[in-house]
C-alpha cells in the first residue's frame, strides 16, 4: 500500500488551472523528484498534499486514510508530513532551539528536556550542533535552510516535502543543503522534492515526475526521463535547462 | 484678597498629576485587554467577527472621545435614572476608546506578521492559539512597541478633556487654581510642563525602542 496516494486532484485559482486531475502515489522509502517550469503547478501539489492548499476535486490518501480537512485532520496529519520552503520560514524571533523544539512540545507534547535532546540530534544530522543557541539572522542562507531541515525532521515526519529549498540560495551554499538531502535519501526518508537541481534529481530520486500546465505529462526513473523524453514538453525543457548540444550526454548520458 | 499661585498651589497642581497617570493607566490597561481581543478578532477567518469589530473600531474613531464622555455621564442618568460618579464614567469612556485605537494598531501590527509565518507554524501542527501565542504575536509585539507608546503619550494628554465632566486631575487642578488666582498665565504654563515631564520620557523610549527593533530586524533608515 502506497504511504501516499494522490486520485485525481485539481486545484485552480481564479481562472487559472492550477492542477488538472493529477494522480500520483508513492511508497515508503521512495524518492520523487517534481520538475517542470514555473507556474506549471509543482508547488501548488505540494501545498494540497499537506493542507495549505485545498483542492476543488480530487481525494489524497495518507497511509491508506482519507485525509480530513478539518483542523484537527490537518494537525494530525501534519504531525507526518514534514515541510521545507523556499524561504526558509523559520521564527525570528526564536532560537534555534527554540525553532526546533516548538513543535514538538506544543503540538507533539513531547516534554522540553526530550525537546531538546532531539533538537541536538537533528542539528548534528545537519552539522550545525554548534548554532543551537543562535538566532536565525545570523546564519547563511544555506545554514537557515539546514535548520529548517532540522526543524522538520525533528518531528519525524513518515513523508517529507521539499518545495524549491535551494531556489533562492546562493549559488556556493547550494552544495551543503543538497549533501543533506543526500544524506537522507540514502537513510531511506520518504520524500517528494520539487526541485530545479537536475543533477541531484537525477543522482538521488527513484521517480522523476514532469509537470506540464498543470498536468503531470511524465513520469518514471530519471534515467530513462533524461535519456528518453516521450513528449516535446519534456524535451524542450530539458534542451532549456540543460548547456547547449554535447553537453547533454556528457552529464546525462 | 486674592489668593496668588504659590507653593501650596504649585503642590495641588502637582498633586493632580497622579490623577492623571492613574485614568491614563486604567484606560491604557483595560484599553489593551479590549485591543487585543479586538486585534484578535479582527484578523480571524469569521467575517462576523471582523464586521462588528470594524464597526466598533469606527464608531470609537470617528467621534469625538468627548462625545463618548458626556454619553457615558450623562447617558446613564438619562437612561436608567442613575447618576454615575466621574471616575467611572471617564474610566470606562477611556477605556472602550483606548480600546479600539489600540485594536487597530495590533491589527497592522499582526497582519504585518508575513503570511509564510502562519503556514509554517501550521506545518508545524500547532493550533490556531498556539500559532497566535508562540508565533505571531511576540514578533507583532516588537513591531507595535513604538506605536503602543505613541498612543499612550496621546491618551495621556487626552485624559485633560475629562476635566469638562469636573473630574479633577491635571488639567481641572489648573482651572480651579485659576479660578482663585486669576493668574492663566502662570498656573496654564507649569500644568503644560507637567504634562510635558510625563510625556517627553515615553516619546524618547519610544524612539529609543524603534531603533532597537530596527536593529534587530536588520532596517536601517536614514535619519
Amino acid at each position: 500500500m502506497p504511504i501516499l496516494a494522490l486520485n485525481g486532484i485539481s486545484k485552480r485559482f481564479g481562472t487559472h488551472i492550477a492542477l488538472d486531475d493529477v494522480s500520483l502515489s508513492i511508497e515508503t522509502g521512495e524518492v520523487v523528484a517534481i520538475i517542470g517550469r514555473s507556474g506549471s503547478g509543482k508547488t501548488s501539489l505540494l501545498r494540497c498534499i499537506n493542507g495549505l492548499e485545498v483542492p476543488d476535486s480530487g481525494e489524497i490518501l495518507f497511509d491508506g486514510h482519507r485525509v480530513e480537512r478539518s483542523r484537527a485532520g490537518l494537525r494530525a496529519l501534519r504531525r507526518e508530513i514534514g515541510i521545507v520552503f523556499q524561504s526558509f520560514n523559520l521564527f525570528p524571533h526564536l532560537t534555534v532551539e527554540g525553532n526546533i523544539t516548538l513543535g514538538l512540545t506544543e503540538a507533539k507534547g513531547v516534554p522540553l528536556e526530550e525537546a531538546r535532546k532531539r533538537a541536538r540530534d537533528v542539528l548534528r544530522q545537519v552539522g550545525l550542533e554548534d548554532k543551537i543557541g543562535a538566532v536565525p539572522l545570523r546564519l547563511s542562507g544555506g545554514q537557515q535552510q539546514r535548520v529548517a531541515i532540522a526543524r522538520s525532521l525533528a518531528m519525524q515526519p513518515r513523508l517529507m516535502l521539499f518545495d524549491e529549498i535551494t531556489s533562492a540560495l546562493d549559488p556556493e551554499l547550494v552544495g551543503e543543503v543538497i549533501n543533506v538531502l543526500e544524506k537522507l535519501a540514502t537513510d531511506g526518508m520518504t520524500m517528494i522534492l520539487v526541485t530545479h537541481e537536475m543533477g541531484f534529481a537525477r543522482a538521488a530520486a527513484d521517480t522523476l515526475v514532469f509537470m506540464h500546465e498543470g498536468r503531470i505529462r511524465e513520469k518514471g526513473p530519471p534515467s530513462r526521463l533524461f535519456a528518453a523524453p516521450v513528449t516535446t514538453e519534456l524535451a524542450n525543457f530539458i534542451d532549456a535547462i540543460l548547456p547547449a548540444g554535447p553537453h547533454i550526454s556528457h552529464v546525462f548520458g | 484678597m486674592n489668593r496668588t499661585f504659590e507653593l501650596s498651589e504649585f503642590l495641588f497642581v502637582v498633586a493632580a498629576v497622579r490623577w492623571t497617570l492613574l485614568l491614563s493607566l486604567v484606560a491604557f490597561l483595560g484599553g489593551g485587554i479590549v485591543g487585543l481581543l479586538i486585534a484578535i478578532m479582527r484578523t480571524t477567518h469569521n467575517r462576523a467577527l471582523r464586521l462588528v469589530t470594524a464597526g466598533y473600531i469606527q464608531l470609537f474613531q470617528g467621534t469625538p472621545v468627548l462625545m463618548q464622555l458626556f454619553l457615558f455621564y450623562y447617558g446613564f442618568a438619562v437612561l436608567f435614572d442613575m447618576q454615575v460618579d466621574a471616575w467611572p464614567a471617564v474610566a470606562l469612556a477611556f477605556t472602550l476608546y483606548s480600546g479600539a485605537f489600540l485594536g487597530e494598531i495590533w491589527r497592522g501590527s499582526i497582519q504585518a506578521i508575513p503570511r509564510t509565518q502562519w503556514e509554517a507554524s501550521a506545518c508545524l501542527s500547532l493550533g490556531y492559539v498556539q500559532q497566535l501565542r508562540f508565533v505571531i504575536l511576540p514578533q507583532a509585539m516588537r513591531i507595535s512597541i513604538p506605536p503602543t507608546v505613541g498612543f499612550l503619550v496621546q491618551l495621556i494628554k487626552g485624559t485633560s478633556i475629562a476635566s469638562i465632566i469636573g473630574f479633577v486631575e491635571l488639567t481641572r487642578a489648573g482651572q480651579l487654581m485659576v479660578n482663585v488666582t486669576f493668574q492663566p498665565m502662570i498656573v496654564y504654563p507649569v500644568v503644560a510642563a507637567l504634562y510635558f515631564a510625563v510625556c517627553w520620557p515615553l516619546s524618547l523610549l519610544s524612539r529609543f525602542l524603534e531603533r532597537r527593533i530596527d536593529a534587530d530586524l536588520g532596517i536601517k533608515r536614514h535619519l
